[in-house]
């Protein structure tokens, strides 16, 4: 609907949209109460012109993604671990990943951490196939640090550049689990202190309020430094990365675009921002 | 603050109404405005949330609320009836076929737990004595049908598959055939994750629907989910009837918001929820307790 004035319905309206983008309800009233201080204080009298505002007051918020949104893998050897809740779509991710370096004209090689799922590690070993890379990986139900142990022991032995670590999904809020990947963490520190090292987490972008949660916590366990948003093809918006540069200044690195193996972009602020508008 | 839960966040809103005695329409609006708020943090869809606030509001207007001498119990009895008859009212069984084999379809988006709640519903099954047949039809996702045969074998339940090479509906329809042949009493078919929004594999479910006749078509659902749960569940329901809804990944701490949202678009009842990632983690899903959880009561 198109507004001759700017009203409260208006702002309503813009707030309707950013909830139901998933931005949260306490990001938005933040970021609906900063639009109207600042029309008033520029005088704004277009409609038009508020979103536009709008616009730039949300980009503000995800600067550190701006500035912030690759994968960093220099100095060599690197070692990527990705983390995050069951069925985000980390092992995916992590083949998409693997093809894109490959064809960078790194060497790479993948670690089957999720011991426990039942298939993971023939999952990950077909994402290996598809984008040609090798596969380190352990029996079903052995000890994934283990796994992470050995696939660096390989990565040194074979100067790999990169090293993508797969760990089982876990719902942050299961200490045991969290426990476990402590674990993994001690091992990459102690066994590969010279790799450059990025921790990623997956979010998938139909998730709620609950992504917050999420990413407070494994943030308290690990350095996480970046995001990956996935399943950004589907209708929803992935709001809640708004609220994740807001609250917990994680930047965003990556976006999964659907299933193959080619479906993973950069992060691109102003996209994100326009598919929330459009 | 933002992760006080849903229920304390209702309770405390009431509270105030509840320590003043009467009542005005202001104070009404005020504690309902909190409410919204609480709802909204729970990823109720913000449609839902309006209508469900403003028919609240009309009941406790229509009652007498305002004048009695204890609003506060009068308008948590209210959103508490409110919220039990839109999850619906008992607890939902499967249905059976008089006629075995029972079908049982399962449907959604990419990693919501479907082959995990397929594995969890077979070994549910076979401790009533039944004897399920899981049928492998995800022929996209690498490693799918091998992830259900290792499910199956987990839970003692029969496979059937096909490889990757075969048309999803016509490995339903073997499936089925398979199942007949070998006296097994229920057929569960795993299907692939899909987008509600991909016409074409949504087109291919809607076949592998009509050429297997099912007793139920469950929706699985992460408990998790946001705003989109409501496109999600009115798309697939539009398109294949759903008889039900699995909610899974209960077992973490997201509030399930989701589940009033497709609740009230799709009037389908939710039969079970997943409690984790263990095979004998499915628990039925009870509405009444899950007001009471929310409300705190
Ligand atoms: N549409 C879409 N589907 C995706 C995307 N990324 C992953 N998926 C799908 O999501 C499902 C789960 O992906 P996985 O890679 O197995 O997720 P995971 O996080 O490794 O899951 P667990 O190991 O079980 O915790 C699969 O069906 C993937 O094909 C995406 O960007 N878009
Ligand atoms: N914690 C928890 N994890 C669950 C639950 N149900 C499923 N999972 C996990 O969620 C992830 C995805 O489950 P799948 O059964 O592979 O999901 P799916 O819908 O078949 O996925 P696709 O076939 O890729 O669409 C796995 O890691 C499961 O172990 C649950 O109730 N609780
Ligand atoms: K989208
Ligand atoms: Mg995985
Ligand atoms: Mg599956």
């Amino acid at each position: 609907r198109s507004h001759r004035k700017i009203d409260e319905e208006l702002f309503d309206e813009l707030e309707e949209i950013l909830i139901t983008a998933d931005v949260g309800i306490v990001s938005t009233m933040k970021i609906i109460e900063n639009l109207k201080e600042k029309a008033k204080d520029k005088n704004i009298a277009d409609p038009y012109d508020i979103k536009a505002l709008l616009k730039e007051e949300v980009k503000n918020i995800m600067l550190s993604s701006v500035d912030n949104n690759y994968i960093k893998l220099e100095p060599t050897p690197s070692l990527i671990l990705v983390v995050g809740v069951n069925g985000v779509g980390k092992t995916t991710t992590i083949g998409k990943l693997a093809h894109n370096i490959k064809i960078s004209g790194k060497s790479v090689l993948l670690a089957a951490g999720d011991t426990f799922r039942a298939a993971a590690i023939d999952q990950l070993m077909e994402w290996g196939n598809r984008a040609n890379v090798e596969v380190v990986s352990h029996q079903e139900g052995s000890d994934p640090a283990a796994v992470i142990f050995d696939a660096i022991k390989k990565a040194k032995a074979k100067n790999i550049d990169v090293l993508i670590c797969d760990t089982a999904g876990r719902l942050h809020n299961k200490s045991n689990l969290m426990n476990e990947l402590n674990k993994i963490f001690r091992v990459v520190e102690k066994e590969y202190p010279e790799a450059t090292k990025e921790i990623l987490l997956v979010l998938d972008a139909t998730t709620g309020q609950n992504a917050i949660n999420q990413a407070k916590v494994f943030k308290e366990v690990s350095n996480i430094t970046g995001v990956i948003l996935t399943k950004l093809d589907g209708t929803a918006k992935g709001g809640i990365a708004i609220a994740l540069q807001a609250e917990l200044n994680l930047p965003i690195k990556l976006i999964g675009v659907g299933e193959g193996i080619e479906d993973l972009q950069p992060f691109d602020v102003d996209i994100f921002i326009n598919s929330i508008f459009e | 603050m933002i992760f006080e839960s849903l229920s304390e966040k209702l309770q405390n809103s009431l509270d105030k109404l509840r320590g003043k005695g009467k009542i005005t329409e202001k104070d009404l609006d005020l504690a309902l405005r909190e409410v919204r708020l609480a709802l909204l943090e729970a990823d109720v869809n913000y449609k839902v949330v309006k209508d469900f606030i403003s028919d609240i509001k009309a009941r406790a207007l229509g009652s007498e609320v305002l004048e009695s001498l204890n609003p506060g119990q009068q308008v948590i009895k209210i959103v508490y009836d409110e919220l039990t008859n839109l999850m619906g009212e008992k607890e939902e069984k499967l249905n059976f076929s008089s006629k075995p084999p029972t079908i049982i379809l399962m449907c959604g988006l990419q990693g919501s737990g479907k082959t995990t709640t397929s594995g969890k519903l077979a070994f549910n099954l076979k401790k009533q004595n039944k004897r399920p047949l899981l049928v492998a039809c995800d022929v996209y996702r690498p490693a799918a049908i091998k992830q259900l045969e290792v499910v199956g074998e987990k839970v003692g339940v029969p496979v059937f598959s096909m490889g990757t090479n075969v048309n999803p509906v016509d490995i339903a329809k073997a499936g089925i055939e398979h199942a007949t042949k070998n006296g097994n009493d229920v057929v569960i078919i795993d299907t692939a994750g899909r987008l509600h929004i991909d016409t074409d594999l949504m087109e291919e479910i809607f076949t592998i629907k009509n050429v297997t006749n099912p007793n139920e078509i469950l929706l699985v659902l992460d408990a998790m989910t946001g705003q989109d749960a409501v496109n999600v569940a009115e798309t697939f329901n539009e398109k294949l009837d759903i008889t039900g809804v699995v909610l899974t990944k209960m077992d973490g701490d997201a509030r399930g918001g989701a589940a009033l949202s497709l609740r009230s678009v799709t009037h389908k009842p939710i039969k079970f929820v997943g409690m984790g990632e263990k095979l004998d983690q499915l628990e039925p899903f009870y509405p009444d307790r899950m007001a009471s959880r929310i409300l705190g009561m």
